[in-house]
């Protein structure tokens, strides 16, 4: 079995999950990347996408937009400004998400906004 | 003296008073507790963000460039002060005290020559302060059609902070808000927002660790600061939430306390006078019958 490590998302509001977890995917600035156990200290801000952990119990996904994740000594916290179960995500509160986005390209500005933007709408459209 | 008819009526409308009374210390215990969650549920994520500025912040403080959010703009001529009070009344001081230290300051940066802006957060702060500082008040969000606090108004409120900020307007940025402490005690508190302030204390125990940023530590400090600054003021507003409940339960408490006493000294009173009256009659009726 694979050595697991301590994972936390935190969102403003509450705390989702803290859990032991084999591996996280991580939707990163500069490109998705994956955590295992025992992985460097980083400190790394994140884009709108998707968060997949691998945990005792199977795959779980997360929709999270902005925030950052800091990989430490003791363990791995994302801090995300809005973040949601995706099994939660549907219906109206899905509906809403994907309004917001569409909104947030239209007045986007700048190039990193507008990327920021599109990854968000086309992440939500992924999840239906 | 007032009649009996008189008494019977004042009893009946303190009574009426106390069960309303009642009933609002019951409604905002119950709000109290949803409060207090939510308080305790933002705590984790405003104590890491905290942490991890710490940390960058100690090393980029002295930097030269440091972002202006950390280390201000150099100046100290312009101060917002961000008051946050409630949205209603009958809670007790709560919003006096709030608005009683924000005017001591108010007042100490007028007599030092500084440049006073105000933004109430929250209609009782506004009401209390458009008397005496309505020239200094530059704008006014009300949260009265929110059922709970959200992060969406924390950032309505930082986004209103930081336009005045990046545009240069201000200098300092405080916010006032009441900490809850308990049911019975609620600080009134100051919160320097801009120049961030942080515990030096709180990076020790990870600060020898070498960390990799992705993108650069500049960058990541760039956009935790304003973070920073919605998350501060996200958990100054909870904090009020839930003071504001305590306050108004406490008040409350009071409130039907006093009316019980009332309404033993009303009845106190009723029965004398009419135990007054029904001997008056008898001796009447006796003295007529003596009379004869």
């Amino acid at each position: 079995m694979a050595e697991t490590f301590k994972f936390e998302l935190v969102s403003p509001e509450r705390l989702l999950i803290s859990a032991d977890v084999k591996s996280v995917l991580v939707p990163g600035d500069e490109g998705d990347f994956v955590v295992l156990a025992n992985h460097a200290p980083m400190m790394s801000v994140l884009r709108p996408g998707l968060l997949v952990l691998d945990g005792a119990d199977g795959e779980k996904s997360y929709y999270v937009n902005g925030g950052f994740s800091d990989m430490g000594p003791s363990g791995l916290t994302i801090l995300a400004e809005h973040a949601a179960d995706c099994a939660d995500l549907k219906g109206d509160a899905l509906q809403a998400e994907k309004t917001s986005a569409s909104e947030m390209v239209d007045t986007a500005e700048g190039d990193a906004a507008k990327r920021h933007a599109a990854e968000r709408v086309a992440c939500l459209e992924a999840i239906n | 003296m007032a009649s009996l008819k008189d008494l019977r009526n004042r009893i009946a409308s303190v009574k009426a008073t106390q069960k309303i009374t009642k009933a609002m210390q019951m409604v905002a215990a119950a709000k109290l507790r949803r409060a207090q969650e939510a308080a305790e549920s933002a705590r984790p994520y405003a104590e890491r963000m905290e942490g991890v500025l710490a940390n960058l912040g100690r090393v980029y403080k002295s930097s030269e460039n440091a972002s202006p959010y950390l280390i201000g703009t150099g100046k100290d001529q312009v101060h917002l002060l961000v008051v946050a009070t409630a949205e209603r009344g009958l809670c007790g001081g709560f919003n006096t005290n709030i608005v009683k230290i924000a005017k001591l300051e108010i007042k100490r940066l007028i007599k030092t020559g500084k440049t006073v802006q105000i933004l109430c957060v929250g209609s009782k702060g506004y009401d209390q302060l458009k008397g005496e500082y309505s020239n200094y008040i530059v704008g006014q969000i009300s949260y009265k059609e929110l059922k709970a606090m959200n992060y969406a108004k924390a950032q309505e409120v930082a986004d209103a902070v930081t336009e005045k900020f990046d545009s240069g307007e201000v200098d300092v940025v405080k916010l006032y808000y009441s900490e809850f402490q308990s049911v019975i005690s609620q600080v009134p508190t100051e919160l320097q927002l801009i120049p961030a302030s942080f515990d030096e204390e709180d990076a020790a125990d990870d600060a020898d660790v070498s960390y990799d940023y992705e993108p650069g530590e500049e960058q990541i400090l760039e956009e935790l600061l304003p973070r920073n600054l919605t998350t501060q003021i996200f958990r100054g507003l909870l904090e009020n939430a839930a003071s504001e409940q305590g306050a108004r339960m406490s008040a409350m408490d009071n409130a039907t306390r006093n009316a019980g006493d009332m309404i033993d000294r009303l009845t106190l009173q009723y029965n004398r006078s009419r135990q007054a009256q029904i001997t008056k009659e008898l001796i009447e009726i006796i003295s007529g019958a003596e009379a004869l």
